[in-house]
């Protein structure tokens, strides 16, 4: 990667081989006026002002570095820091991404706003600043994820949005992109489209990554006042890659600090059974990007497992895709089982319950740590609270809630 | 002279439009498609436009996503529609057959082999609903050298620029997607497709097809009178679902459909 200073994507969306623009035509122009509204708030002062003062007072950040001493000591290695992200308004780093969008969906003139959701985060933070500023608001969401995390879809009729059940498919996540696309489609001159993960067509991966990057800034200052010098390894799970991105963005151009995302293994990499595209998958086009995709030799899309319902996506950020292949970042798995001692590890240890999908990095945080010598920093993406999966975690341990 | 001009040359003469029915490939059954083609063909259809089934088909309504996921419950492949088409053209030369589908089977296929199959195979023309010309640098060279024609989709979004662009690097025809919506919707509305006519050919000799939101002989009429051509997808995939457990049925079925609206164009085009 040299010297030279990281600045991708180029014009037209890549980052070397990935990204781009790959949709019908009906989306081309009103992609091209996203590009042009968003190139231009990012450097009016008025949105700037507006965005952070919402994220100070409305979202409450900072959100704090807090040094997991205890789960530290009990792995014996590299000091541990967990970016809590889970302490943001509506529990989680989605809304710093929904804030961002909304802003720009009023500045355009949109009246309407459409999301998908995986496990329910996204379309919570969707349906949260779409009743604050007023603006209709629908989130679609896979009929199995509607199952898996009933709490979040009614947070969703709370605040006022409408939840569509999507029936096709594999009725996940990758389903509620296809249909919120077909929405969008159709609805295109008053609805703005908030995807909430750093893929589908450009200009999404660099606007949700440059609305998300107050993850990494933050860290930055955070950690050079407590250990005056930057971390060893940044750690993040990545299912679209949204929160990870947040965080390794501000330090790409550092080469000495390890940049680890971690992929859903589910039952095992070589079950099949997973959600790591970047682990076991290859390249292909879906959703409007070229990147690493789970996919069968005939180029269809195959399903995907994880016990966390956000990371059960079969592709990623094209971003990941580039940092992966130009090995600027490395990208690990984490099977459910995993995941799930972390989950619980880190409940009664430090009294903080993390979301299953936080609980892959903080699972792979704890088998780094114990490599790395005391003296060494990692910091741990929390980029979400545990309390949506406590009937996931219950069912697994056989009792209902 | 490629199969596609001779037939739009032959349609003029007569002084019709041109229509040509959609059907996905392996729905309901692998086994069912060549005679289908033939079926069409003999009912009136000038071209065939025929659905490369997909996993996540995004620019399609409910309709085709199912014809899409019947026919991936068989496992049709790409190689599966080139042995389809290879199968229609020992007995049909003439008839132009237009593959329909997504980028990421062709990406994974490569394009170039993609090519050379699709011109071994008998395939006129390839509409890839999510490759813009923008993207398609190899794409185009690949279809170009092996004369298999990219067809690229207008909207009423589209601009003259992307027009222009569209054109310079579209082959065949032009297919303009006549709202904005998904296909098998129903918002046509003829005025503003025939304004978005004016526009396409203000930038193109090629002939200007109109699809979505066909659905029947009436509206097929009624855009016959403005394009070059007609598509009607969802309207077949339906007659296809109703009449699903009979191959008979089905192609009774896709047959009285397509007549109908071929005379319907007949009536008021001739």
């Amino acid at each position: 990667m040299g010297i030279e200073q990281y600045s991708l994507p180029d014009e037209k969306g890549h980052f070397g081989p990935y990204g781009g623009i790959f949709v019908a035509e009906t989306l081309m122009q009103p992609l091209q006026e996203l590009r042009i509204a968003y190139e231009q708030y990012l450097k009016d002062d008025e949105f700037i002002k507006e965005l952070d003062d919402d994220l100070r007072d409305y979202v409450g950040r900072p959100s704090p570095l807090y040094l997991a001493q205890h789960w530290t000591d009990l792995n014996g290695g590299a000091k541990i820091y967990l970016k809590r992200e889970d302490l943001n308004h509506t529990g989680a780093h989605k809304i710093n991404n929904t804030v961002g969008q909304a802003l720009l969906a009023r500045r355009m003139g949109k009246t309407r706003i459409i999301a998908e959701t995986g496990a329910g985060q996204h379309g919570v933070a969707s349906a949260t600043v779409a009743a604050r500023l007023g603006l209709e608001c629908v989130v679609y969401m896979g009929a199995e994820d509607i199952k898996r995390q009933a709490i979040n879809v009614y947070r969703m009729k709370l605040l006022g949005a409408q939840v569509i059940s999507v029936e096709s498919g594999s009725k996940t996540l990758k389903d509620a992109l296809n249909e919120a696309m077909r929405d969008w489609v159709t609805n295109i001159d008053n609805t703005f489209y908030i995807i909430g993960t750093v893929a589908g067509p450009h200009p999404y991966p660099a606007m949700v990554r440059d609305f998300q990057a107050i993850i990494g800034r933050e860290v930055r200052e955070q950690v050079q006042e407590k250990e005056q010098r930057l971390p060893d390894a940044l750690v993040a799970c990545v299912g679209g890659g949204s929160n990870a991105i947040g965080l390794f963005y501000p330090f790409i151009d550092n080469t000495a600090v390890r940049l680890i995302g971690v992929e859903a293994a589910g039952d095992g990499i070589e079950t099949g059974r997973h959600a790591a595209p970047l682990c076991a998958g290859k390249s292909g086009v879906l959703h409007g990007n070229r990147t690493y995709l789970m996919e069968d030799k005939d180029g269809q899309i195959i399903e995907t497992h994880s016990i966390s319902a956000g990371l059960d996506y079969p592709g990623v950020g094209p971003e990941h895709a580039w940092l992966k292949d130009t090995k600027r970042a490395e990208y690990v798995s984490i099977t459910d089982e995993e995941a799930l001692a972390a989950f619980h590890e880190l409940t009664r240890i430090e009294g903080i319950i993390p979301a299953l999908e936080s609980s892959h990095a903080l699972a792979y945080a704890a088998k780094l740590a114990k490599t790395m010598s005391k003296d060494k920093v990692i910091v741990v993406n929390l980029s979400g609270r545990g309390d949506k999966d406590i009937h996931t975690v219950a069912a697994l341990s056989g009792i209902k809630v | 002279m490629s199969r596609i001009e001779n037939k739009f040359n032959s349609v003029k003469d007569k002084a019709s439009t041109a229509l040509i029915p959609y059907i996905t490939a392996g729905d309901p059954k692998p086994q069912y498609t060549v005679k289908m083609m033939h079926t069409l063909v003999e009912a009136g259809a000038d071209f065939l436009e025929l659905g490369v089934p997909f996993s996540d088909p995004m620019a399609d309504g409910p309709v085709i996503q199912r014809a899409s996921e019947r026919a991936l419950k068989h496992k049709v492949s790409l190689n599966d529609v080139f042995d389809m088409v290879k199968l229609f053209r020992q007995k049909d030369n003439e008839t132009p057959v237009i593959l329909m589908g997504y980028l990421n089977p062709i990406e994974v296929m490569g394009y170039t082999l993609f090519a050379k199959s699709a011109a071994a195979a008998g395939v006129d023309g390839i509409i890839t609903v999510d490759m813009p010309p923008e993207e398609g640098a190899d794409y185009l060279s690949a279809l170009y050298q092996h004369e298999i024609a990219p067809i690229f989709l207008t909207a009423p979004t589209s601009t003259d620029q992307r027009i222009q662009t569209i054109s310079g690097a579209g082959r065949g025809f032009i297919y303009y997607v006549s709202f904005k919506g998904i296909t098998g919707a129903s918002h046509l509305d003829v005025s503003s497709v025939e304004m978005n006519l004016k526009r396409i050919r203000a930038q193109t000799d090629l002939p200007v097809v109109v699809g979505f939101g066909i659905k029947d002989a009436a509206s097929a009429a009624e855009v016959a009178k403005i394009a070059d051509a007609v598509v009607v997808g969802s309207a077949v995939i339906n007659k296809v679902e109703e009449n699903m457990d009979s191959e008979e049925m089905i192609m009774s079925s896709i047959s009285g459909l397509i007549t109908q609206m071929k005379k319907a164009i007949d009536d008021v085009v001739c």
